[in-house]
Order: C-alpha cells, then structure tokens, then sequence
C-alpha cells in the first residue's frame, strides 16, 4: 500500500491528461446517426400504402367487371368516377369545390386554435378552471360535431358563420384537450429544474411548460384538424343553400339528390383525399421535426 | 460577485462568512402513521469555497435537506440562509430536450437577464471550461450520459451561484465516466472557487472529492459524524489514504445502518 502514486497526478500534468481521456471518451460513446438513403424511404414508407390502394382499386374494378355489382347506381365503375373528376377538373369547378370547403375548414381551424391554446393553457395550469370546466371538455370531446349543425342554424342561420361556428365546437375542445395532456405529461424534473434556473410563473410556463408540453399540444392539433374537417362536412352536408357556394359536402349532397353516384364518390374521395393530404403536408412533418429533435423518433 | 451580503431580518446587510447556513432544520411529511419526521434539528455551515459531501443511506433524507437548501421546498422548523440562489444538479441530467446543449446553458443566462448579444459568447466559454467546445449544437439526445452532465454543470454554472448543490450527479454514470467526471468537477470548483454541496451515498466518492464529509443517519436525518478531509488535491479513488478514511466511514455508516435492524 505504497502512497507514492499520488505524486504522478501533478496538476499540470493532469490537466492535459483529463483533457485527452475525456476527449477519449466522448468519442468512443457518441453515436452519429445518420438519415435514411432515399431508397430505403421509397421501400419502407411509399411502396407499401401505395400496393393497398393499387389492391383496393383492383378489387373494386374486379367487382364491377365480373358483374358481381351489376347496378352502376349503387356502384360506379373507377373509370365513370374518373370521368367525373375529368369532367369537373375541365369545367374548373374541381378545385372551387375543394377550395371552397378546405379555405373554411382552414380558416375554422385557425380560430379554433386561437380559442382552443389559450383555454388548454387555463384547464391545465389554473385548478379552480380545471375543476370546472375540465369533465366538460373532455366529455364534449366524444359529442358527435353533426349534433351541433341544428341549433347552429337556428342561432345564425344558413351562412358561414354557422359553419365556423360549427367546426368551433367540434375543433377547440381537441385543441384544448391536447394541450391539457401534453402539460400533464410534463415530467416534474423539468419542472423543477426551471424552477431552479428561476423560472416561475409565466416565464416557467413560456420557457419550460409550453415547449415540454409541444408533443401532446401537436397531438391535439392534428386530432383538432380532423374534427375541423369532419365538423365541416357534416355541417356542409345539412345545410345547403345556393349562396353558401359549392363545397366537398355540398358536392356529395349534389350527388344524392341528381342520383349520380359517381358524383358521390367524386366527392367522398375528395373529402378524404383532402382530410390525409392537409395532415401529412403540415401536421405529420411538423409532428416529425418536433420528435426528431427531442430524440424521441424511434426508426422503424 | 465580489460581496457576499445577506438580508438579515430586520432588513439591514451584513456581511457572511457562509455560502449555507443551516439552521436546526426539520422536516416532516404526512405519512400513514401521521407526521413522519424526515430531518431532525440538522445544523451545518457551508464556508465560501468549500466543498462538503452528505453521505447516508437511503431515507437519511438527504436529498430533501438539498432541496431545502435549494429552495424548492420549505423546512416544517428551523431556518436556512443562502448567499443568493443556488444552483442545482440532479442525478439526471434534467436537460431541455427541445433544446441544444448551447441553448440549454443560455437559457440560465437569459433568466438571469444577461442581454443577448452577451449569452452565445457566455455560452461558449462555459462549454469550453467543461470541455465541450464543440457541442454548442448538439440535441441533448446526441450526448452520451457524460456529456450530458457535463452541459448540466456548464448549465448550472451558468446561473453564477455561489453555491453549486448536486443531488447524486454520477450516481447513473458507468465507473469510468464517473472517474473521469471526478476530476473534472474538482477542477472546476478549484478554477471558480464555488461552494458545494454533494449529495453521495457512495462513501468513496465522498472522500474523493470532499474537504468535509458529513454522515447523516437514516429515519430521522440527524447529522451522526463529520470528518475533514486532509488529503490533498487531486486525489484519487484508488489512493491508499482515500481507500483508509472510507474504510472508516463504512464502519460507522454500517453501525448507523445496524441501528435500524434492532427494533
């Protein structure tokens, strides 16, 4: 038990050592991840729901062309639908259908996310709030939006407005509802770690609650849209009128009326089209940058 | 920071030659069996640049004394004074993930208020002290458990305490990181002269880095037995002297633990 090897560790001498062997060290434990080559997406992520809808389209052209659904008025051949589409996409009434309905369903979205932010941010940080309004929102979450479309017409009538008014009540308590739980979801340690780094109040809930509460607030903006969408056509389907213009749901109500069942396919496909294309163009990549930056995307 | 001055309470400053004081401190909290006394009557001073471990087993309460002293909990008696707020490291990292190591450490800046143009530049330095120049960029997930605690300590630095507390900081870190880790914040806290107050149940590395090792017994957190630490710096965990002192402080801290098996 000789004490002598204490005497290696003079400080200079130390000191560069340190430096080297922790340099070392973080070296040996970083891993570098890298992206994905674009093939393995292509084959991972596109071929596979692109084979689904190939299937699907096969089989619905096989049950027409074996006339196994014999009657075009219950079931329209894919070409008939396609002709709808050529037909509408070439009078220019195509896109003044989607855009009708997606500018409403993105500007009620808007609004509700505007009402929706600052009442989550109540429910979840205010407890007299949360106690009373809380079961409420939660419960309003699992009230089917087209139970709102009557007394909306009643209030304000057949305009817009009923509409926005509408997808409010469907979207905000989504919205709000997300950002309940994402704040829930908060683990105390950054709680307490801001707290440490002074900060409290309105600065821990801008600098600490808000950003650690993102995925779950992400969460129940994408769930949010969805109701804004579907709160949208189920408003559009009830209440038609000629001056509120031609909209996805209108089209499909169009459709029923004229018994033109293609026009009713035209207008399902479009309305789902719409619905996958507005999440996976904004909600998905942002739902992915926020999860990738935070390490918390798990490759598949 | 060149005064330390603390409020006394009739509102005038007087100078202190503490950078904690701990004034017979109890804890308690609403157990099954009604009040359960955590801390009892602890009373300890931390000097300005001095570097204290708490040592104990689990339920010695040590962890809710730091967080006393941190101020994120309130004593049920006694009283606690501190040369400004300190700074506080936990066993996780308790970094921000949705930012990078450089952000997290200008975080601290900007809630100190220290004006923008000023916090990248004070970020950088701060990396660099805990050698991690290069990773002003990095996602906290990008950092081995290390690092991360080395941008956790740039993290708490940058508060400018004079008191820096950590709650068990290595106790999830491999052996070689932890060692590494050792002597790293020994060089720190002889580079900027802080205070600290080291959390440990590890008996090694308490007389490792320590100037002062205090023992707490378990249920209830009573201060059993204080040792000063001669060894000089930097010392290390195989010396010979290290290994003596901790073979000492076992035995008590056996006999403490011992106690609890008798009723």
């Amino acid at each position: 038990m000789a004490s002598t090897d204490t005497s290696v560790d003079a400080p200079g001498k130390d000191g560069s050592d340190l430096a080297g062997l922790e340099a070392g060290l973080d070296a040996l434990e970083t891993v570098e991840s890298g992206r994905t080559p674009l093939r393995t997406t292509l084959v991972q992520k596109v071929l596979p729901p692109v084979t689904a809808v190939a299937l699907v389209l096969v089989i619905w052209q096989a049950l027409v062309s074996f006339g196994i659904v014999d009657d075009a008025t219950k079931l329209p051949a894919p070409a008939d639908v396609w002709g709808e589409v050529r037909t509408a996409w070439l009078q220019g009434t195509l896109l003044d259908y989607i855009w009708t309905s997606v500018s409403r369903g993105l500007l009620g979205f808007l609004l509700a996310l505007a009402i929706g932010t600052p009442l989550g941010l109540l429910v979840a940080r205010v407890r007299f709030v949360r106690a009373a309004i809380g079961p409420i929102l939660s419960g309003l979450q699992s009230l089917p939006s087209v139970a709102w479309v009557p007394p909306a017409v009643i209030w304000l009538g057949l305009n817009n407005s009923m509409m926005y008014a509408v997808i409010l009540l469907g979207a905000v308590p989504s919205i709000a509802n997300g950002l309940v739980s994402g704040v829930d979801q908060v683990p105390p340690l950054y709680l307490r770690a801001g707290r440490t780094l002074g900060a409290t109040g309105l600065k821990g809930t801008w600098h600490i609650v808000m950003p650690a509460a993102l995925p779950g607030y992400l969460a129940g903006l994408k769930q949010g849209w969805a109701f804004s969408w579907r709160s949208l056509m189920a408003a559009e389907i009830i209440a038609s009128s000629p001056d509120l213009g031609v909209g996805l749901g209108q089209l499909l109500e169009n459709g029923r009326n004229t018994s033109s069942m293609s026009m009713v396919f035209l207008a399902i496909l479009l309305i789902l089209v719409v619905g996958i294309a507005i999440d996976l163009l904004i909600f998905s990549p942002l739902e992915r940058r926020v999860l990738r930056g935070r390490g918390l995307l798990v490759k598949g | 920071m060149a005064t330390t001055l603390a409020k006394a309470a009739d509102g005038t400053e007087t100078p202190v030659a503490h950078a904690a004081r701990i004034e017979h401190v109890s804890k308690s909290f609403p157990g099954p069996a009604g009040q359960q006394l955590v801390l009892d009557d602890i009373s300890l001073d931390v000097a300005p640049g001095e570097f204290v471990t708490l040592l104990g087993a689990s339920g010695c309460g040590k962890s809710t004394l730091l967080n006393l002293v941190a101020g994120l909990d309130r004593p049920s008696a006694g009283s606690i004074t501190t040369d400004g707020r300190p700074a506080l490291m936990f066993q996780e990292h308790a970094l921000f993930p949705w930012l990078t190591a450089g952000k997290n450490v200008e975080l601290a800046l900007k809630l100190r208020g220290i004006a923008k143009t000023e916090r990248r530049e004070r970020a950088e330095e701060l990396l660099e002290l805990v050698r991690l120049k290069g990773a002003y960029g990095k996602r906290v997930h990008e950092l081995s458990g290390g690092m991360r605690q080395r941008v956790a300590m740039a993290r708490a630095l940058a508060q400018d305490s004079r008191l820096l507390l950590m709650d068990e900081p290595f106790a999830a870190l491999d052996a070689i990181t932890r060692d590494v880790l050792h002597d790293e914040l020994t060089r720190i806290w002889r580079e900027t002269g802080l205070s600290v107050l080291f959390v440990t149940h590890n008996v090694r590395e308490a007389v490792r880095l320590a100037q002062r090792v205090v023992l707490l017994s378990s249920r209830p957190g009573r201060i059993a037995r204080q040792w000063t630490v001669g060894i000089p710096q930097p010392r290390r965990i195989e010396d010979s002297e290290v290994a003596e002192l901790s073979r000492e402080i076992t035995e008590e801290l056996r006999g403490e633990i011992r106690r609890h098996g008798q009723h």
